[in-house]
């Protein structure tokens, strides 16, 4: 198995590339390609989610100190439904798409045919480290791929149990797992592959794209940016700030590549901070931050002279525990810190302006986020916003459940990502979808051919307009 | 070209310009884009004489051929834009369950931004305007950088193209490498790159950078298997259309064009004795008088497929044609019958009217000769035997496959036209060119009005056996748990 081989040899290029290799072999015989295969596996999956739902919760806890409800729902159910989904909807899927041909190469028949892309990389998240890792490879398997998934060495606890449960569930000629960190990660990336599926940063998503450059390997890159909350007046505020709350904090304590990262409002919504605090979260609902790294980076966003005076809420904070309380600020500068990078924690800006429309283009001058959401019951203000702010994903009236939709395409656009996937867009992007055209022998058009004439150039004119009163007319020589 | 003396600043400036413009809104309006669409139109209608000399200077391409392969096609293909543009921008629902009441979801395209269109010399007017129409229909601001390989066509554009459309939002910048790879530095929200697979990985590269996505449209040896076939109409048919696929289109310099035939054995003589028939018809005694071959685009590439016949080996196994002349630039159309595997001929795309027949002792040994090497643009098979069309389908990868023709899927709107692995990555034509150029955003509507209470913490085993029951999709369960019926997993195991 690939994780025990790590303790024996440093798995480097040589390594990579006869694991390469081996899965090659493998989908080059054809076994990933059969409709029975794909479901196997995928109930394959189902099986292990569901006979060690205790063991994926230990190890996020583990790793994360995620409360058991969010383990249980954000990862073992999500993952359950997109299995399901999956199962239910691969034959459909796998079957030919028939489209229809026109006037011009009468008399043919076309469809589209979904195939295998061959053998694909996922390299995974550590904040949602179950969900993340095999969400993409559900994708991967329904497409009929051969499948290394490299989970986040940020999350390890999670990252050894898939490698053991992976290994004991799954098709271990097809599917591997190799565990890691930069070293690992560098010899897989110099592979050829035929899909790379990144969840990260774009900094990282940088290296991945360079690297699948130098073998023309197309790329799903799903990273992030600050997902802004535009809340307007006139609203129920009590149901938005539930949602935004749960958005946020609920989610990994902010640690989610959809969580609200800043609020922006008017002016004469102030009381949305004495909201909040009628609404004090457990501590042991909460997820710890995931090391002293990004611990040490949300203090810093914490600290800074600019900021740290407009904590309206919050800010206690554990180092021994790694835990950040809720916090809320308010009126931070636009210069700062926090109001530059993603926050990826528990911290929550607001902005405020004169006039709700400056918000628009105050999401739009930074780098488009992956996701947008906006409270308000102002129809034009919603048309506006949907219309006018690039996004990922936007939501009217909540935060974060888009992710929940199958039927939605999930990924990013410019800095926050490229591709997409869940539902069928998972079986999409693993797969590729070929043209076949079928002719007879019947039917053809000597003016196709030399040599050439100013007569077949009519013709051809005629042909090409699609209109049968202009073919005869040239037929005729009339054009 | 007088853009490779722009100043860097200026080059960045203009393209600010063009950014602003974006952002004003005005390319996102649907009169604009049809506006643009219709511009296009009607350059091809009033300076189609013009693109017929430009072309016909750049590759000696006869108006037939051009209009077949590069305004005709245009024209299709922007009215089909036109006609497609409502339906396309109005986006789709998207289903959701039951339980999620009060909610709507929709994909809503939206345009990229500001996107940069690289094209390719062997129809430099198709492989320009084609990406440009996606571009266009999508509601992107664009810049063109057509090829300075092909100069006529390349003024052609910069010259026409302010006078049809927004000089504002589309510009087109000439040059050579130089102002390719500054152009490449820029930021853009997209490129759509048409060429070589090494300049491609260069554009990737750069790409990489600022993450932005690419469509690369590149090439490879397009294979056409010819079966037995029995009937002597089918054969004529068969070969009329492998040589025109690979001879009278640009000359064999067609990212889709036949690079090779493989064929049985036992059928190679016969196939041969009726190509060097059909040749003859085609492009008569002397095919250097005929109007009916193009040119190969420059020097360098004479020279390149020149060199490709010096092996002796390779130019013993010339069985029609081989005679060249520099200074037209003109190859007779060639068939070499089993050339060496290694020699350069076999290992590279030709791009050019040379045509090598590979013989096998069965015509299923085609499969595994395409799959030993990189995964072509397009296969072309010639057969009526329904196993062998199911096997090539199943078996084999590329772009796309064509039975009984070649290059004719270029022409079908509803099929993507793309690459797989060394040919490509991306598709485009049809409803794919403006899918390439937007970015289909999701889009979730909630009412205030409902909302699943048990979302929020603090959190506990009853509202967890009720996500449990929703993410099932069991309604009944929901009841049964709001109402106290149905204990909890947890209380059912006894914890």
């Amino acid at each position: 198995m690939a994780g025990e081989d790590k303790k024996q040899q440093p798995f480097d290029s040589k390594a990579a590339s006869s694991l390469v290799a081996e899965l090659r072999g493998a989908f080059a015989s054809g076994t990933t390609r059969s409709y029975q295969w794909r479901e196997s596996q995928l109930r394959g999956l189902l099986r292990m989610t569901d006979e060690h739902e205790q063991d994926i919760v230990a190890a996020l806890r583990s790793d994360l100190g995620k409360p058991e409800l969010e383990s249980v729902l954000y990862e073992a159910a999500m993952l359950r439904n997109s299995c399901k989904f999956a199962l239910k909807e691969l034959q459909r899927w796998m079957m030919p798409e028939k489209v229809k041909t026109s006037l011009t190469t009468f008399p043919s028949s076309a469809e589209i045919v979904s195939e295998p892309l061959g053998v694909v990389l996922i390299i995974s998240a550590w904040n949602y480290p179950y969900l993340l890792s095999l969400d993409p490879v559900v994708g991967a398997i329904a497409a009929g791929n051969a499948v290394v998934l490299k989970p986040s060495e940020i999350a390890p606890a999670t990252s050894a149990l898939l490698a053991k449960l992976l290994g004991e569930y799954m098709d271990s000629s097809s599917i591997r797992v190799v565990e890691g960190a930069v070293p690992e990660t560098t010899a897989l990336l110099e592979q050829k592959w035929d899909k790379i599926f990144y969840t990260g940063n774009g900094r990282v998503g940088r290296i991945v794209m360079a690297a699948a450059a130098k073998h023309l390997t197309p790329v799903v890159l799903e990273l992030g940016g600050k997902s802004p909350v535009v809340v307007d007046s006139g609203i129920n505020l009590q149901i938005a700030c539930r949602r935004i709350i749960v958005g946020k904090w609920g989610n990994n304590n902010g640690q989610a590549c959809i969580a609200s990262d800043y609020i922006i409002t008017t002016k004469d919504l102030n009381e949305l901070e004495t909201f909040y605090g009628k609404n004090p979260l457990e501590s042991k609902d909460l997820s710890r931050i995931v090391n002293s790294d990004h611990f040490t980076r949300l203090t810093k966003l914490l600290d800074e002279d600019k900021v740290s005076k407009k904590v309206v809420y919050g800010g206690e904070r554990d180092p021994t525990k790694l835990q950040i309380a809720p916090t809320i600020l308010l009126d931070v500068p636009r210069d700062s810190l926090i109001m530059n990078e993603e926050i990826f924690g528990p911290l929550l800006p607001i902005l405020t302006v004169d006039k709700l429309e400056e918000s628009f283009d105050i999401i739009n001058s930074g780098a488009k986020p992956l996701a947008a959401y906006i409270f308000t019951n102002d129809k034009k203000l919603k048309e506006h916003f949907v219309n006018n702010v690039s996004a990922g994903g936007l939501v009217v009236n909540d935060t974060t459940v888009h992710l929940a939709v199958h039927a939605l395409p999930f990924g990013g656009v410019g800095e926050s990502g490229i591709g997409a996937y869940h539902g069928k867009f998972s079986f999409d992007a693993f797969s590729h979808k070929k043209a076949v055209v079928y002719r007879s022998f019947m039917g053809d058009a000597a003016i196709r051919y030399p040599p050439y004439t100013n007569g077949k150039l009519r013709l051809m004119k005629a042909l090409l307009g699609g209109s049968i009163l202009g073919i005869l007319r040239a037929l005729f020589g009339r054009s | 070209m007088e853009d490779e003396t722009k100043a860097p600043e200026e080059m960045e400036r203009e393209l600010e310009e063009m950014r602003e413009c974006y952002r004003s809104g005005r390319t996102m309006e649907a009169s604009w884009r049809k506006s643009q669409l219709k511009g296009l139109l009607r350059l091809l209608r009033e300076r189609e004489e013009e693109i017929f000399r430009a072309l016909h200077q750049d590759l000696g391409k006869h108006p037939a051929e051009a209009y077949r392969d590069e305004i005709g096609s245009l024209i299709k293909s922007v009215n089909y834009a036109l006609d497609g543009l409502k339906r396309w921008m109005s986006g789709n629902k998207a289903k959701l369950p039951r339980l999620a009441l009060l909610t709507t979801a929709k994909i809503l395209p939206e345009p990229l931004g500001l996107v940069l269109v690289i094209s390719s010399w062997n129809f430099p007017i198709g492989l320009s305007l084609e990406p440009l129409i996606g571009a266009l229909a999508a509601g992107n601001a664009v810049v063109l950088k057509p090829s300075e390989l092909a100069p006529e066509c390349s003024s052609l554009l910069a010259n026409a193209i302010p006078h049809y459309l927004d000089d504002k939002a589309v510009k087109v910048i000439q040059g050579g490498p130089g102002i390719g790879e500054r152009l490449l530095l820029q930021k853009w929200d997209k490129i759509f790159f048409t060429g070589s697979a090494r300049i491609g990985r260069k554009v990737i590269a750069a790409a990489a950078e600022h993450l932005t996505p690419v469509t690369l449209e590149l090439g490879g040896k397009c294979p056409a298997v010819i079966d037995t076939l029995s009937s002597s109409f089918d054969r004529k048919v068969a070969v009329q259309r492998v040589l025109g696929a690979k001879f009278s289109s640009s000359a064999g310099q067609i990212c889709i064009g036949v690079d090779y035939v493989l064929v049985e054995k036992k059928f190679s003589s016969s196939l041969v004795e009726l190509m060097k028939m059909m040749m003859k018809k085609m492009f008569g005694e002397n095919p250097r008088e005929s109007q009916s071959v193009a040119r190969i685009v420059n020097k360098h590439h004479f020279l390149r497929l020149r060199s490709l016949l010096l092996d002796p080996l390779v130019k013993s196994s010339i069985v029609y044609g081989g005679s060249m002349d520099e200074e037209s630039l003109f190859i007779e159309p060639t068939i070499l019958m089993d050339p060496p595997l290694q020699a350069a001929i076999m290992m590279d795309e030709i791009f050019g009217p040379l045509l090598p027949i590979v013989t096998l002792n069965k015509i299923e040994d085609s499969i595994e000769f395409i799959n030993s090497r990189p995964k072509p643009l397009a296969i072309y098979v010639f057969t009526k035997d329904e196993p062998l069309r199911r096997s090539m389908v199943s078996k084999t990868s590329s772009g796309s496959i064509v039975f009984n023709d070649a290059i004719v899927q270029c022409l079908v709107d509803t099929l993507p036209f793309g690459g797989i692995g060394e040919s490509g990555m991306g598709r485009y034509h049809g409803k794919f060119s403006f899918d390439t150029f937007s970015h289909q955003k999701a889009v979730m509507r909630r009412s205030f009005l409902v909302d699943v209470w048990f979302r929020f913490p603090p959190w506990n085993d009853h509202k967890l056996q009720l996500f449990r029951s929703s993410y099932h999709y069991d309604y009944l369960g929901i009841v049964l748990t709001v109402l106290g019926l149905k204990r909890t997993n947890r209380a059912s195991k006894g914890i």
